[in-house]
């Protein structure tokens, strides 16, 4: 007796190799069976997954491509220097310059002027360098000009300028063709001396000598930086952390790495907030491969159950569905990658590299095949397809088998979703999640928090849908509307499991679009409000519209102020500010802020000192006020009161913070202070914007007219708020139209949800159709079924997708979008808005319920009621 | 080749089915049980598969009891021991004919030659690639049958393997089994309502609740 028993196992040790092949052959005979049987359904789970990761790779190779080529222009202006230095405003005074030739340690020194020129007419400025072509070409030999040969020493003119291919196509020149650019409200004519040696596809640039640049462009005795090659075997790091204090002046000494980290700083959170909401696509996928395969593996539970009891194992079954899955995963993922590969280069071609950010201007990159990137989205693909299809097939491997060997115990399967524990602790852990800090300036538990809640959200719906159906189906007046609604709800009530997975797209990407759709309205009005707050003038008349060489001397001021019309005119001078190596530098914004009242001025949240308390600071510390935004409590940890030392003019100056105001315009931060302080510290009289309040009776046109006619009245632009805040709403709107698309994609791969599990469902229950037609039931009364329960399957989805999407929403307004990029807002629900979508959703899916459902009960009712499959 | 020791089963709802059962089943005997419905032939059946637990007693697969076997190791034995049948056929539906016989053969790492044996042998020949979609319901069970034999097992259980067939046809399926039983010298228990199914077989047991009795003793 023992003996055969041996000889069995002695027969499974012995043919290990042979019964993998067997195991393997029977593998593939299943998979090959079950995709001929289904194909459609498999093609939607894999375009889910394709779509999913087709746009997270793309969104990934596009921002990667824009921050690369935006990274290696800004590094090719400082091509093989070692260390760079800057003052902390935008110039310092060139004297330095002689002193950092002459420090022990600098092998070479190479001083630049960079300004951002005004182009008459244009909405873009044009980067200029002014560089000492003798020390650059042996830093940056890029940057220097190629001159025809017959006017070799253009190089050196004082009217000579060389532009890279793109500058030139972009203003139309080439070599020879003369050039006017703007030096405050003067024009300054230049010669187009011929190209440079390399530049970046699409990087504007303009390179001067730098003596002439000082000279035409008024910044004469002022550098805005110096690169520095140091002496062999100097330790670099040590030289760097003691020049500020040998040169005995402000200045800040950065690498190549922090220019990069610069970068990165910048951008980054716009790009991860990105890429995770392209993975929102991917996630709401994950759903539909997890309906697909459990109603697969529920629809198919009585044949699993066979292939156990003729001897394939527990481990044998589970791998085979997760191989199912993983397979179907696989696909998808590799379509997504060949998809998303070719939506970036055509994206690239067609709109640049911009996705609406507008954080990488003037760069033209080209889609480069990230083999990292690639990977991550091939295993997340893969992975998550592998995960959808975990439960259904745990359960199938782990499903005792006498009973599952019998039809009818479907719903049983799905019993533990039914448990509330997991759900409920996914929702505690999420909540608590809030609570943490951002990581990396990213908030990372943030994210977590909005996919647990999500989650715990849809692993509820299970018990959800059984209260409520069960409390419809007891209290629904029999009379009312015939047999149909009892059947539905009957359905509803007691296979709540079945039922509430059709809803796990649906729900996930209803709830994320909820979510999106209140953080975005919420975002929009707050800026709106802010604009109507920060626009109070009645005209607004800047220099220029872009570019920093377009400011307004005293007399221009004056001038302005007194033109006809004019009741009064606000000066506002902007500057920038160098905090922290590896963050963008700082707004320093000049203007007239009234200490009693900032408010009047600035759009101030709560947090501002008292009038009493702030005069007191001020006199105890000598120092003078300034108002921060919010970025900068983030990013710097100022708050009402701190003492601060800020390097404006040509000294260090003691400020007091006296209040926190909102900022919607710059997240790396900002600073206000008092006009007449700012001219006091520095000198600079000069201003970029007025903010003009007209007197009674005087209207825009006439006061426009009346600016127009002053002797540089051509080179000022005008804008009413009204003007202002239409282009800034419109330009949020575009920055978030790649956010619209990502979202609708979501619903639709949801749809998908919807239709590929109807589908899975009415042909699993056609014997239960098959028996409604033997007593009676018309197919319209079926599919009338197949509608009513899709209706109120979406209902309670879209009523609980409604209530999660809201969850989110509270975490993307107070969590996510703070700890990203430093700004608060206020909650606005935008209603009609919600409510509209969400009666397109209903339709949709009680639409889609009822066309899958149709290719169910074609077939003969006779045959249903016979099939055992 | 079977024998059961003192074997007791309940169910949760505080049902029993069966109690002290003593039975010992000689090798190449084809047997039929009868008796009440919910009496506790299919239980039997599941127990003996090693698909349920049973609540105490002994379980002897050529001397070895099976309720000492882990789940992998009661797999294997269910594997290379045993062949079943069905009264709902539980034939694969997208798989062929041939490829539905050699699921045993694949699984036992042999080769797949003899599917299309088995598949002649019940009178099949030439359909080896048809679907299941295609059958009746008699040559359905004839698939079945050959899926349970084809792999030379000790034992087949067949649980009501004629509950969905016309007389004529359940004849003509019995009439197979057991030629084809005796062909490959399997042992057979049949759980089964049928007098004229049970007929077919060697012995005939009434299971009661005091256990199994020989039909008319």
């Amino acid at each position: 007796m023992n003996r055969t028993m041996n000889k069995a196992t002695n027969n499974t040790t012995s043919n290990t190799v042979s019964s993998k092949t067997g195991v393997r052959q029977l593998s593939r005979w299943l998979l090959g069976g079950e995709w001929r049987a289904h194909p459609l359904r498999a093609l939607v789970a894999i375009a889910a997954i394709a779509l999913g990761v087709a746009l997270g790779f793309a969104i990934d190779l596009i921002n990667g491509a824009a921050f690369n080529e935006f990274s290696a222009a800004v590094k090719s202006l400082s091509g093989q220097s070692d260390l760079q230095v800057r003052g902390v405003q935008s110039t310092f005074d060139e004297n330095l310059y002689a002193r950092l030739r002459g420090t022990p340690g600098v092998a070479l020194a190479s001083p630049v002027v960079e300004i951002d020129a005004v182009v008459p007419g244009e909405k873009n400025a044009l980067k200029v360098l002014g560089i000492d072509v003798f020390q650059a070409a042996q830093i940056a030999p890029d940057l220097i000009g190629v001159a025809a040969d017959d006017r070799r020493f253009d190089t050196l003119a004082d009217d000579a300028i060389f532009l890279s291919p793109a500058a030139m196509t972009w203003m139309k020149v080439k070599a020879g063709d003369t050039l006017t650019l703007r030096a405050g409200t003067q024009p300054v004519t230049l010669r187009v001396a011929g190209g440079l040696v390399r530049s970046r596809p699409g990087q504007r640039l303009g390179v001067m000598d730098i003596g002439a640049l000082q000279w035409r462009f008024e910044r004469l005795g002022k550098l805005s930086w110096v690169d520095l090659k140091l002496v062999r075997g100097i330790d670099r790091a040590r030289f760097r952390k003691d020049l500020p204090a040998l040169l005995g002046a402000p200045v800040v000494v950065t690498e190549l790495a922090d220019q990069e980290a610069r970068t990165d700083n910048m951008s980054r959170a716009y790009r991860v907030n990105l890429n995770v909401l392209a993975l929102v696509a991917l996630f709401t996928g994950a759903f539909l491969v997890f309906s697909t395969q459990a109603l697969s593996v529920i629809r198919r539970r009585p044949q699993l159950a066979l292939l156990r009891v003729v001897g394939l194992t527990r481990r044998q079954l589970l791998l085979q569905i997760l191989l199912e899955g993983g397979l179907l995963g696989v696909a998808g993922a590799l379509l997504g990658l060949a998809g998303g590969y070719a939506m970036a280069a055509a994206a690239l071609h067609f709109f640049g590299g911009d996705l609406g950010g507008g954080y990488f201007p003037g760069v033209q990159p080209s889609a480069q095949f990230d083999p990292v990137s690639a990977l991550i989205f091939f295993l997340l693909g893969s992975g998550i397809a592998v995960l959808g299809s975990l439960a259904p097939a745990w359960e199938a491997a782990n499903a005792p088998l006498a009973p599952a060997l019998k039809a009818g115990s479907e719903d049983a399967a799905l019993s533990r979703l039914g448990r509330p524990w997991p759900g409920l602790a996914c929702l505690v852990i999420g909540a608590l999640m809030t609570q943490a800090p951002p990581v990396l300036g990213l908030p990372l538990f943030g994210y977590f928090a909005v996919a647990l809640i999500l989650v715990g959200g849809i692993a509820l719906m299970p018990r959800l849908a059984a209260l409520v159906f069960s409390a419809l189906a007891r209290h629904w007046p029999p009379r009312l509307g015939g047999a149909l609604p009892t059947l539905a709800l009957g359905r509803l009530a007691n296979a709540p499991n079945q039922a509430s997975i059709a809803l796990g797209g649906v729900l996930s990407s209803f709830s994320l679009m909820v979510a999106m759709a209140i953080m975005v309205a919420s975002f929009r009005v707050s800026v709106d409000d802010w604009l109507e707050h920060i626009l109070s003038a009645d005209l607004y008349v800047r220099s220029a519209m872009s570019g920093d060489t377009g400011a307004l001397k005293p007399a221009e001021q004056r001038a302005i102020a007194a033109a006809a019309g004019v009741a009064q005119a606000d000066f506002l001078r902007v500057s920038q500010l160098v905090l922290d190596v590896g963050r963008p530098a700082v707004a320093l914004i000049a203007r007239e802020v009234d200490l009693a009242d900032p408010a009047r001025a600035l759009p101030m949240t709560d947090a501002v000192l008292p009038a009493a308390t702030l005069d007191a600071l001020l006199k105890a510390n000598r120092a003078l006020p300034t108002w921060a935004s919010e970025a900068m409590v983030d990013l710097y940890g100022y708050a009402p009161g701190k003492v601060i030392t800020l390097p404006v003019g040509t000294q260090m100056q003691r400020f007091v913070i006296a209040g926190i105001w909102r900022d919607y315009a710059r997240q790396s931060g900002a600073l206000q202070m008092r006009l007449a302080d700012y001219q006091a510290l520095t000198g600079d009289h000069d201003i970029n914007d007025a903010a003009l309040r007209l007197q009674p009776g005087a209207s825009s046109a006439q006061v426009t007219a009346a600016l127009r006619a002053l002797p540089f009245g051509a080179l000022l632009t005008f804008a009413e708020p009204g003007e202002i805040r239409a282009i800034s709403l419109k330009i949020f709107d575009r920055s978030f139209a790649v956010t619209y698309l990502l979202e609708a994609v979501a619903i639709i791969i949801g749809l998908f949800g919807v239709a590929a599990t109807f589908s899975a469902q009415t042909l699993a229950r056609a014997r239960e159709f098959g028996m409604l037609r033997h007593i009676g039931v018309t197919r319209r009364q079926i599919l009338g079924l197949l509608a009513a329960e899709g209706g109120m399957l979406a209902a309670i989805g879209i009523a609980a997708g409604f209530a999660i999407g809201f969850c989110i929403s509270l975490i993307l307004v107070f969590i996510v979008n703070p700890q990203s990029f430093h700004w608060t807002m206020r909650l606005h629900v935008p209603w009609m808005g919600l409510i509209t979508v969400a009666l397109v959703l209903l339709v949709s899916a009680a639409l889609t319920a009822l066309v899958s459902g149709r290719v169910a009960v074609s077939g003969s009712a006779l045959r249903a009621v016979r099939e055992d499959w | 080749m079977l024998e059961l020791r003192k074997l007791n089963k309940g169910y949760a709802n505080g049902r029993r089915v069966l109690t002290e059962l003593d039975y010992t089943l000689g090798a190449g005997e084809f047997v039929a049980i009868m008796g009440d419905s919910g009496v506790g032939k299919s239980t039997l059946l599941n127990l003996i598969a090693g698909l349920d637990v049973a609540d105490s007693g002994a379980i002897l697969i050529d001397g070895v009891d099976i309720a000492g076997l882990d789940d992998e190791a009661a797999t294997h034995l269910r594997r290379s021991h045993f062949g079943f049948i069905f009264q709902a056929f539980h034939v694969l539906p997208h798989l062929t004919l041939l490829q539905n016989i050699a699921l045993p053969l694949l699984l036992n790492a042999r080769s797949v030659d003899r599917a299309a044996e088995m598949l002649e042998a019940v009178g099949l020949a030439g359909r080896g690639n048809d679907f299941p979609r295609q059958l009746s319901g008699g040559e359905l069970q004839r698939v079945a049958i050959a899926r349970a034999l084809v792999h030379r097992p000790a034992l087949v259980l067949a649980d009501e393997p004629t509950g969905n067939l016309d007389p004529e046809t359940a004849h003509e399926v019995l009439l197979l089994l057991r030629a084809e039983l005796k062909a490959t010298g399997a042992s057979a228990l049949m759980v089964t309502h049928s007098q004229a199914a049970a007929a077919m077989a060697d012995r005939i047991l009434i299971l009661t609740r005091d256990g199994l009795h020989p039909a008319g003793g």
